[in-house]
C-alpha cells in the first residue's frame, strides 16, 4: 500500500513554453496535484513512520511505566513466535485458494453472462449482490445461517433432500468444525467471485468482434476460439484479477474473526496482529509484525510484478 | 496541544451554563461536570437515559456519557487511565482490571468516601464483589454496577419426563451422567451446552471454573505455570470429553450466544454458564420461560465452583471532580437507583447482583422469582482470592488477575478449540498451553 505513493510522482520531461523557466514552470504544474501528494503523505507515510518506530520500543499499554526504546527485539520475538509463522502460511493458502477458486468460478460466470439472453441485466445484479455485501454481515449470515449445524441453512437443506427420498436420519455435518479453512474459504469465494467476473468481463467485451468472427470463418470451433483467442486476450485481466484479489484477500480479518474466532487453524496475519495489539496490548509487537508483513509484501509484489505480470512488462517495452 | 487551548472551549460552556444555571434561580453553583466513559450494555443505556431528570436534577451535576461497544470501550478506557489524561472521570472496568490498574496507580481510593457516605451502605455490597474490586494493597478502587456468577441451568420439564432429578448442587460427574441421560430426550436435543468458542472471556471462563473445582490451577503461589499439572489435565479431558460426547453441535464456535440460543431452541437439556443469562430465559417471548430450573455451578474438590464478574466503576487518579465523580458513582450504584430502575423501567432490568437488599425486595423476587435465590447464592458463595484447593498467587477465579492474561487466555482457548473440534489432543494442547504459560510465568518469578 505504502509502495505506491512513488507513482505520484508527476512526469518531468518539459515542453512548450516550460523551456522559459524550466524549474519554474514545472512548480507551476505541479503545484496543483501538491495538496493530494500532502494528503497522501499525511494519511499513508506518517502513519507508518510512526508504526516503524514504536516497532522499535517496549510500549506495552498495561506497563506504561516501562515504554523505551528496545532495538531489535520486537523482531527477534514476531520471527521467533511459532503462531506467527503459521499464521503466515495460514494467510497465503487462504489467499491462493480464494483467488484460484474465484477467478474460475468468475470466468465461467462471465463467459455465461457474455452472452445475450433475457433477463441479463437482472441475473448480473443478482450475481454481484454479494461483493455488494458488509463483510462482517457476510461472514456473520455464513457462520449463523448457513454453517450452523442446528438451524443452518446447509443442514435444513440436507434434511429436506433426506426426507424427499424416504430417509429419517440425514447426515448433519458441523460444517465448520469439520472444515474450518474450506469454510473460510467459501464464504470469501462467494464475496470474491462477483469482482472477478466483473473483471473478466469488461475483458470478455473488449475482444474485437471482427477477429473472432475471422476465427470462426476460418473453422475455429468453440473451445479453440477460446483456447487462442479469448484466453491469452483475458490474460492481462486474469493477472489483474489476481493481483487486486490477491491485494484484498490476505488482509481480511472479518471472515476469521466472525467465522472460526481465529480457532482451529485459521488464525491469519490480520488476525493474528489484532490479537497481538488488542488481547496482549502489545504495541511495540504488533507494529514489528505489521512492519514485517509490509517488508514481505513488498519483495513479493515486485517479484511478482516484475516476473510474472505481463501487464507492467508491456508498459515498460512500450 | 496545550491544556489550555484544550480547556478553553470548555470555559467557555462552564459560562454560559454558570449563567443560564443562574437565570434558572437555581444558583447554588451548577456548573459541575463529570465525564464518564462505559460500555455499550443495555443497563449501561438504561442509566444514560434516566440521568438527566434524577441524577443531575438532584445534585446539579451534568454528566457528559462517552459509551462505546466491549472490545472499543476497553482499549479506550486502557489508554485513557495509562495515559492519566484526565479527559474522563469515572469508567466502566470489571473487577478483571480493576486490581493491576490499582497497581498501575491508575485509580483513585474510595475508601474515604464509602467512609463518611452511609447512605451508600457499602456493607449491603456482597462481600465477594467488595473482596473482587479490593487491590492488593488493602484498599477499595471500584463500585459494582451489576454482577454475577455461573450456575447451573436445566430444563426442568425434560428431566421431569425422565424421571430424574437435577441435584442443587451437583458434582460434575452428576451432570456428566445427566446429561448422557438427556441426550436425545426429544428430537435433535443434546445433553448440554458449554461455550467451546476461543476467547478467555469464552470457553476459558466456565473451563477456568472446573479447572479450579478438579485441584488444578494457571499458576502455583510462586508463579509456576500448572497446565500440564493432574487438576488443569483432568478438568480439560472431563470438559473436553462431555462437549464431544452429549454437548451441543458446534461447540467449537459456540459462546455466550450461540448456547442462549441452543437452550431456548431446545436443542440442549443443561447449560452451564452466566447468572445474567436467566434474565432472557424468563423474558416473556422466551420459549423456554417457567420451564428452566436452577442449579450451582457443578463441584468435584471445592465446594462452590461459581465465577465472578462486574462491571464497576472506578475513578481515574487524573480526575480533577473526584468528589462530583463520587457522587455519580454513588448514585449509579445505589438502592435509590435500582428502586428507580424497577418503578420507571420494569424489575427485570434492574442491575441486580450487587447488594444483599435487591434480593429482599419483594418486587424484585416477584420479578426474578424462578432465579433470584441461587443468583445470590453462587454469587455469596465465589471466593475470588481463594477459588482452588491450593494458595493463588493473584486475584481472580474464571482468571488470574495479570495484564497478560487476556492474551495467554486466547491463545490457550484456541488449543482447547482445537481439542474440542479432535484437532489435537487435550495432552498436546496443554503441552502447548503449558510453554505459553510458563513464558508469562518466568517474568513473575522472584518479583
Amino acid at each position: 500500500m505504502t509502495a505506491t505513493t512513488q507513482t505520484a510522482a508527476p512526469p518531468t520531461t518539459g515542453v512548450g513554453p516550460a523551456r522559459a523557466h524550466p524549474w519554474r514552470a514545472g512548480w507551476v504544474r505541479r503545484a496543483p496535484l501538491l495538496p493530494a501528494l500532502v494528503f497522501l503523505i499525511v494519511v499513508t507515510q506518517l502513519p507508518f513512520v510512526a508504526t516503524l518506530v514504536i516497532s522499535f520500543m517496549n510500549w506495552n499499554a498495561l506497563y506504561p511505566d516501562q515504554r523505551r526504546f528496545t532495538g531489535f527485539a520486537n523482531y527477534r520475538a514476531v520471527l521467533t513466535d511459532a503462531g506467527l509463522r503459521s499464521s503466515i502460511v495460514t494467510t497465503v493458502v487462504l489467499t491462493v485458494a480464494v483467488v484460484l477458486v474465484s477467478l474460475v468460478l468468475g470466468l465461467l460466470l462471465a463467459l455465461l453472462m457474455d452472452r445475450t439472453f433475457r433477463g441479463r441485466g437482472v441475473v448480473r445484479t443478482l450475481l454481484i449482490a454479494p461483493f455488494l455485501v458488509v463483510p462482517v454481515a457476510a461472514a456473520l449470515l455464513w457462520k449463523h445461517a448457513l454453517y450452523n449445524p442446528e438451524y443452518g441453512l446447509l443442514n435444513g437443506l440436507l434434511t429436506d433432500v433426506w426426507r424427499l427420498f424416504g430417509g429419517h436420519h440425514p447426515p448433519q455435518p458441523d460444517w465448520i468444525t469439520q472444515l474450518p479453512k474450506t469454510a473460510v474459504v467459501a464464504a470469501l469465494v462467494w464475496q470474491w467471485t462477483p469482482f472477478m467476473m466483473l473483471i473478466l468481463l469488461a475483458g470478455l467485451q473488449s475482444r474485437d468482434p471482427g477477429t473472432v468472427e475471422a476465427a470462426r470463418v476460418d473453422g475455429a470451433g468453440a473451445w479453440q476460439g477460446f483456447r487462442y483467442l479469448t484466453l491469452p486476450h483475458l490474460r492481462r485481466y486474469l493477472e489483474l484479477g489476481a493481483l487486486l484479489g490477491s491485494i484484498y484477500i490476505v488482509q481480511n480479518f472479518d471472515a476469521v474473526f466472525t467465522i472460526t474466532s481465529g480457532g482451529l487453524g485459521t488464525a491469519n496475519l490480520p488476525y493474528t496482529i489484532y490479537q497481538t495489539f488488542y488481547q496482549a496490548h502489545d504495541y511495540g509487537r504488533a507494529s514489528a509484525a505489521g512492519v514485517v508483513v509490509v517488508i514481505a509484501s513488498i519483495i513479493i509484489a515486485t517479484f511478482a510484478l516484475r516476473v510474472v505480470s505481463s501487464l507492467f512488462r508491456e508498459e515498460v517495452t512500450r | 496541544m496545550s491544556k489550555a487551548r484544550y480547556f478553553a472551549p470548555f470555559a467557555v460552556l462552564l459560562l454560559i451554563a454558570g449563567c443560564s444555571g443562574a437565570g434558572g434561580g437555581g444558583g447554588g453553583g451548577s456548573a459541575k461536570v463529570v465525564n464518564v466513559l462505559m460500555v455499550n450494555n443495555p443497563q449501561m443505556v438504561d442509566l444514560q437515559k434516566l440521568t438527566a431528570d434524577n441524577f443531575t436534577k438532584q445534585t446539579g451535576i451534568k454528566v457528559n456519557y462517552t459509551v462505546l461497544p466491549e472490545n472499543d470501550v476497553r482499549d479506550k478506557i486502557s489508554q485513557e487511565f495509562s495515559s492519566q489524561a484526565g479527559q474522563y472521570d469515572v469508567a466502566t472496568i470489571s473487577n478483571y482490571e480493576v486490581p493491576f490498574y490499582a497497581k498501575n496507580g491508575w485509580l483513585y481510593p474510595l475508601d474515604d468516601f464509602v467512609k463518611s457516605d452511609t447512605a451508600f451502605d457499602q456493607n449491603d455490597i456482597l462481600a465477594p464483589m467488595r473482596e473482587s474490586l479490593t487491590a492488593d494493597d488493602g484498599k477499595l478502587y471500584g463500585e459494582p454496577f451489576y454482577g454475577e456468577s455461573s450456575f447451573l441451568m436445566y430444563r426442568k420439564d425434560v428431566f421431569a419426563a425422565k424421571g430424574l432429578t437435577v441435584p442443587a448442587n451437583p458434582t460434575w460427574q452428576q451432570v456428566a451422567d445427566l446429561a448422557a441421560k438427556a441426550d436425545g430426550a426429544q428430537p435433535g436435543m443434546k445433553g448440554i451446552c458449554l461455550r467451546g468458542q476461543p476467547g478467555w472471556g469464552e470457553v476459558m471462563a466456565p473451563l477456568t471454573t472446573a479447572v479450579n473445582t478438579f485441584g488444578g490451577t494457571w499458576f502455583t503461589k510462586d508463579w509456576q505455570a500448572q497446565l500440564t499439572g493432574t487438576g488443569f489435565t483432568d478438568a480439560t479431558n472431563f470438559y473436553v470429553n462431555l462437549v464431544r460426547e452429549h454437548g451441543e453441535a458446534g461447540a467449537p464456535q459456540a459462546g455466550f450466544t450461540e448456547c442462549l440460543n441452543n437452550f431456548e431452541q431446545g436443542k440442549v437439556a443443561m447449560w452451564y454458564d452466566a447468572t445474567s443469562a436467566a434474565g432472557s430465559l424468563e423474558a416473556s417471548g422466551s420459549p423456554v420461560a417457567g420451564k428452566v430450573g436452577y442449579a450451582q455451578a457443578p463441584v468435584v474438590r471445592t465446594t462452590s465452583a461459581g465465577w465472578l464478574y462486574t462491571w464497576a466503576w472506578g475513578i481515574e487518579k487524573a480526575s480533577k471532580h473526584a468528589p462530583d465523580a463520587w457522587k455519580f458513582v454513588a448514585w449509579a450504584s445505589s438502592k435509590d437507583y435500582e428502586n428507580l430502575v424497577g418503578k420507571q423501567l420494569g424489575w427485570a432490568r434492574v442491575p441486580a447482583g450487587k447488594r444483599a437488599s435487591t434480593y429482599q425486595n419483594p418486587d424484585y423476587q416477584q420479578a426474578a422469582a424462578a432465579f433470584y435465590q441461587q443468583t445470590q447464592q453462587a454469587i455469596s458463595a465465589a471466593d475470588p482470592r481463594n477459588p482452588g484447593t491450593q494458595p493463588r498467587p493473584t486475584i481472580g477465579i474464571q482468571f488470574v488477575d495479570i495484564p497478560e492474561f487476556t492474551d495467554l487466555g486466547t491463545k490457550v482457548s484456541q488449543f482447547i478449540s482445537s481439542a474440542i473440534a479432535g484437532q489435537l489432543t487435550v495432552a498436546s494442547a496443554l503441552s502447548q498451553g503449558q510453554a505459553l504459560a510458563a513464558q508469562v510465568g518466568s517474568k513473575y518469578q522472584g518479583k
